[in-house]
């Protein structure tokens, strides 16, 4: 009997199919895939890095098309992001069970790969629909709208084009500061950027140092409209804290 | 701009505007070609939710609370104590940009008090809109308030500019409208509904022939209704709503429960409770007559006025006609699916996916997420064990509410509560 390896790539979704590929090259039966950095030293069985290769990924995503449906393959998209503990691990399920069957099986809900993929693929889909909801940008000194954010999944890649389609004639650029990048965008494209904060910038205020004089009034303006909009007899906080989660209150002007 | 100014007004004219409830953003088309502002296509956004859970999508104010009218539901009525303002054209476009550009709203949501003659209202609103589109190069969302009585030239120009219109029907029944409204009539409302209707489907035929055809208010109109003023039935109201949107097209009605404003006897008392179940039980009926495939006369007709507020209207059917039941969730059509209790649109979806690959058993359906509390006394499916018993109606009701809390159980209680 073969002991049990765990493959371990580095973190981007062309190096997570380089490992479904290897899976499948190398035979593996007893195998599991994990990030390097949330990787540890096995007592049973071995670690083994795998290089990303884009023409075995390219190979496995092709594969996957001809396969699945276009959601099916959103759905797995959303679920990798999602970043979460094990999650390749159901995917690598998920594949294989896509791969053996000569049907497309994405929308099998009764199998509980499919199912858990899809549900995953939800929470991380409505989590990008918030970041799409409470980004809220602020003019800077120099003409930049800056917003800063703290998803709990990944979601930049997935919000990009909401934003360039939306806000083609300003500079804008949205920070994850829990995974330390930000999507900037300068006119013409958006770029991945990484960047150092200044030194004793505090993201949840509005400092004149950095910010232009007449952001703070649109903020006092938006957070009196947000009060004289409520309706008081029909105050629901139950409601309202379900839709708008205490953790997002931070960067929300209006809720300050 | 001077900020205090604009402060104030915002303030007066937000809080007036803030009892039409219409907030969507969704159903346009406009797509952002010429790398200007905004881009109002696919799903709505809220970008946040009041203190009372209601979505903030749009900027939602009244040009001024000037009125010349005298309805006594309304809060802008001209009898009414209250402060007036009024925003010039170019601040409500300033306000606008700005927060959009910010990500705080998905566009403007713009209504007026009459003032001088619903024409020059009607122009003032026109022009906003017109502004933002054709100086500020804005794609966002606008929706824009017919004014019952104008004109129909500016009735057709507004349309080419905003992307959803809506005249406000407010009274389910002309008796009642008489009463509060007696300087209004529901012909003055109709008339630009009709109107624009006809406006959409010109547009359309348009449209197919010559492709450069301008959009003609694309996310179509919506109208609403107050709800718990003048003693109407639910009956007159949701028959009122299927005639609305057979006759006119309408994308969406909205129901508004009254909120207590004036003195006045006509009306519930200020302090009265804002019917806040009741509007919900009629928007979950108004759902099933637009996405489940019933019919209004089967949830409410002449033997049934009324809705039931301990349970939701499908429930409700769904015991009224028991000989229906139990549905086999493997076997059933879509359109039989969607009438169980308990499975929405979306469970509906799934079950006919996933049963195309194995028969489904109680553990699968549970997994889809499908409320069991109420289904599993109206379904069977792949299993030995299902309700056997010959329940009555009256049996499986009390049964199902004891089973289920409801978080309008406080609200439906006799009981006093004294700690609220």
């Amino acid at each position: 009997m073969k002991e049990s390896v765990t493959l371990l790539y580095d973190g981007t979704l062309e190096g997570f199919l380089t490992c479904v590929f290897q899976v499948y090259e190398q035979k593996l039966i007893d195998v599991s895939i994990k990030e390097t950095s949330k990787a540890h030293a096995q007592f049973f069985g071995t670690n083994e890095t795998i290089v990303t290769d884009f023409k075995q990924s390219k190979r496995v995503w092709n594969g996957l098309k001809s396969k699945t449906s276009s959601t099916g393959r959103i759905r797995m998209l959303y679920a990798f992001l999602s970043e979460m503990d094990g999650m390749e691990d159901v995917l690598l399920r998920y594949i294989q069970y896509v791969f053996k069957n000569p049907e497309p099986v994405d929308s099998d809900f009764s199998h509980l790969d499919v199912l858990k993929v899809s549900q995953i693929a939800k929470s991380v889909g409505r989590e990008k629909h918030r970041m799409e909801a409470f980004v809220r940008f602020r003019l800077t000194k120099d003409g930049l709208y800056f917003a800063s954010i703290e998803p709990d999944f990944n979601v930049l890649p997935l919000i990009q084009k909401h934003f360039k389609n939306r806000y083609a004639d300003q500079k804008w650029l949205i920070y994850d500061l829990k995974r330390s990048y930000g999507i900037y965008y300068d006119l013409e494209t958006v770029e991945v950027i990484q960047m150092e904060l200044p030194k004793g910038f505090d993201p949840t205020k509005t400092c004149e140092d950095f910010f232009s004089e007449e952001e703070l009034e649109f903020q006092t303006l938006w957070h009196d409209y947000f009060q004289s909009t409520n309706i008081e007899s029909r105050k629901n906080m139950k409601l309202h804290v379900r839709h708008v989660p205490k953790r997002y209150w931070k960067y929300l002007s209006e809720k300050n | 701009m001077s900020f205090e100014r604009i402060q104030e007004k915002l303030k007066i004219l937000a809080d007036a505007a803030k009892y039409d409830v219409s907030c969507s953003s969704s159903g346009s088309n406009r797509k952002n070609t010429t790398k200007g502002l905004g881009d109002a296509t696919g799903m709505g956004i809220c970008h946040s939710y009041t203190e009372d859970g209601r979505c903030v999508s749009l900027l939602k104010i009244l040009l001024t609370n000037h009125c010349i009218f005298d309805c006594a539901y309304c809060v802008t009525r001209k009898s009414n104590d209250v402060k007036r303002a009024a925003f010039q054209v170019q601040e409500v476009v300033d306000l606008t940009i700005n927060f959009y550009r910010r990500n705080y709203i998905e566009g403007l949501f713009l209504s007026s008090g009459i003032f001088k003659s619903a024409d020059y209202t009607m122009e003032r609103l026109v022009a906003v809109a017109k502004k933002l589109r054709l100086e500020e190069n804005f794609h966002g969302y606008i929706h824009l308030k017919s004014i019952p009585g104008a004109s129909d030239e500016l009735m057709r120009e507004a349309g080419l500019y905003a992307d959803r219109l809506s005249v406000n029907i407010e009274i389910p029944t002309e008796s009642g409208l008489k009463l509060l409204a007696p300087d209004k009539k529901r012909e003055d409302f109709l008339k630009p509904m009709n109107k624009v209707k006809h406006e959409i489907i010109q547009y359309q035929a348009e449209r197919k022939i010559i492709k450069s055809t301008p959009k003609y208010a694309p996310a179509g109109q919506s109208t609403q209704m107050i709800i718990g003023a003048s003693g109407e039935t639910d009956q007159q109201i949701m028959w009122t709503s299927q005639h609305l949107y057979k006759k006119f097209n309408l994308k969406r009605v909205y129901y508004s429960g009254y909120i207590p404003i004036s003195y006045d006897d006509r009306l519930p008392h200020i302090g009265s409770a804002v019917p806040m179940l009741r509007e919900n039980r009629l928007y979950q009926t108004d759902w099933l007559m637009r996405f489940y495939g019933f019919d209004v006369q089967e949830l409410l007709n002449d033997q049934h006025q009324q809705l039931d507020l301990d349970i939701d209207p499908k429930l409700g059917w769904a015991l009224r006609n028991l000989q229906q039941f139990p549905v086999d969730v493997n076997k059933a059509d879509k359109q039989m699916l969607a009438r169980i209790p308990g499975v929405g649109i979306k469970s509906v979806n799934k079950i006919v996916q996933a049963r195309r690959f194995r028969k489904l058993n109680w553990e699968h359906l549970k997994r889809l997420g499908i409320a069991m509390n109420r289904a599993k006394y109206f379904i069977t499916c792949d299993s030995n064990e299902f309700e056997r018993r010959d329940l009555t109606a009256i049996q499986l009701k009390s049964i199902i509410l004891k089973q289920s809390s409801s978080k309008y159980t406080g609200m439906l209680s006799p009981q006093l509560n004294l700690f609220q």
